[in-house]
C-alpha cells in the first residue's frame, strides 16, 4: 500500500510567487497503483520525459518519483496553439510496508515507470494455527 | 470591465467574495492540465515552422503501433487504443488515474496536407507530426519593379 504525501512544491502546477511561468512547471503524474501477490506496483505517466531524466528514491518508507523533461529543440518553432503544457514531474508517496529495496524492480518505456516493490516476508502476513486444546 | 475606486458598499462589499471566489475558479480552469475536464482527448499542441506544422501530443503508454495517424484533405485524425489494465485474480486495485480506452481526435487544418511530405515520430511517450506546407501555400515574394 502506499499512500500519498502532499509536498509543499508538489501541486498541480508549481509556480514561484503567482507569476506563470511556463519554464519551470511541475506536474502530479497520473499514477495507478495496484497489489499483485506480495509486489506493490506504481505506475506513473511521465510524458516527455526522457531514460535519464526519470529519478526514483526511496527513503526510509519515502518514495519520490521525479522526471525532469527533456527540452525539445524549438529553435524556429513559434507556438500557435496550446492544449497542454509540458514541465517536470513530482509525486512523493509513503510506503506502509516494509520494502525489500534490492528486489525494487523499476521500468521506462514510452513515458511511463513502472515500479516494482516488493514486500520483505517479514511483513507478508503470516497465518498463525490455532491448536485445539 | 473599468476599475474604479468607488465602492458603494464601503469596505462591507457582498460581492468581494464572490470576485474572490471568481478569481480564483478561473485560476484554477486555466493552470493545470484539464485532461479530465473535456471530452476532447488527446490534448494536442501546434507549432509553426518555416515551412511547416508540428503537431504534438502526450500519449504516455501506447507504443508507436498502438497509434494510427490517418490523414485526408485537410483533416488529420489520430487513433488508439491503450493497454488492457492489469487483470487478474490477485490484484487489488488502489488509484487508477492514467487514461485508458480507445480514442479518436481529428483536427481540421489550414491547409492541405500531402501524405508524401508528412514526419511522425513517437518519443518518450510524445507523438510529434511535422507536415510539411504544400508549395502552392506557401507564401511568395514579389519582386517590385521600378518604372
Amino acid at each position: 500500500m502506499a499512500q500519498e504525501l502532499e509536498t509543499k512544491d508538489a501541486g498541480n502546477v508549481v509556480r514561484s510567487n503567482g507569476e506563470t511561468r511556463p519554464a519551470a512547471l511541475t506536474f502530479t503524474p497520473a499514477v495507478d497503483i495496484f497489489e499483485k501477490g506480495e509486489t506493490t506496483v506504481i505506475i506513473a505517466d511521465m510524458p516527455g520525459v526522457a531514460f535519464d531524466g526519470v529519478d526514483v528514491t526511496l527513503e526510509r518508507q519515502v518514495l519520490t518519483l521525479r522526471g525532469t523533461l527533456k527540452p525539445r529543440a524549438s529553435e524556429g518553432y513559434r507556438r500557435i496553439s496550446s492544449e497542454y503544457r509540458e514541465g517536470d514531474y513530482l509525486r512523493v508517496f509513503t510506503l506502509s510496508d516494509e520494502i525489500d529495496q534490492a528486489k525494487i524492480n523499476a521500468e521506462f518505456k514510452n513515458g511511463v515507470l513502472r515500479l516494482e516493490l516488493p514486500r520483505t516476508a517479514k511483513t507478508q502476513p503470516k497465518k498463525i494455527s490455532v491448536n485445539a486444546a | 470591465m473599468l476599475q474604479t475606486n468607488y465602492s458603494p458598499w464601503g469596505f462591507n462589499d457582498p460581492f468581494a467574495d464572490m470576485r474572490r471566489l471568481q478569481g480564483t475558479m478561473n485560476q484554477l480552469f486555466d493552470s493545470g492540465r484539464s485532461a479530465e475536464r473535456s471530452g476532447t482527448y488527446p490534448f494536442v499542441n501546434f507549432w509553426a515552422g518555416q515551412d511547416s506544422i508540428v503537431m504534438s501530443a502526450e500519449l504516455p503508454g501506447l507504443a508507436e503501433q498502438d497509434i494510427e495517424l490517418t490523414v485526408k484533405d485537410k483533416m488529420i485524425s489520430i487513433r488508439g487504443t491503450y493497454p488492457e489494465p492489469e487483470t487478474g485474480d490477485d490484484v487489488t486495485w488502489h488509484r487508477r488515474e492514467r487514461p485508458a480506452g480507445s480514442f479518436l481526435r481529428s483536427i481540421e487544418l489550414p491547409f492541405r496536407i500531402e501524405t508524401d511530405h508528412i514526419d511522425a515520430r513517437f518519443e518518450n511517450g510524445v507523438l510529434i507530426v511535422e507536415m510539411q506546407r504544400p508549395e502552392a501555400d506557401k507564401p511568395k515574394k514579389i519582386q517590385i519593379k521600378s518604372s
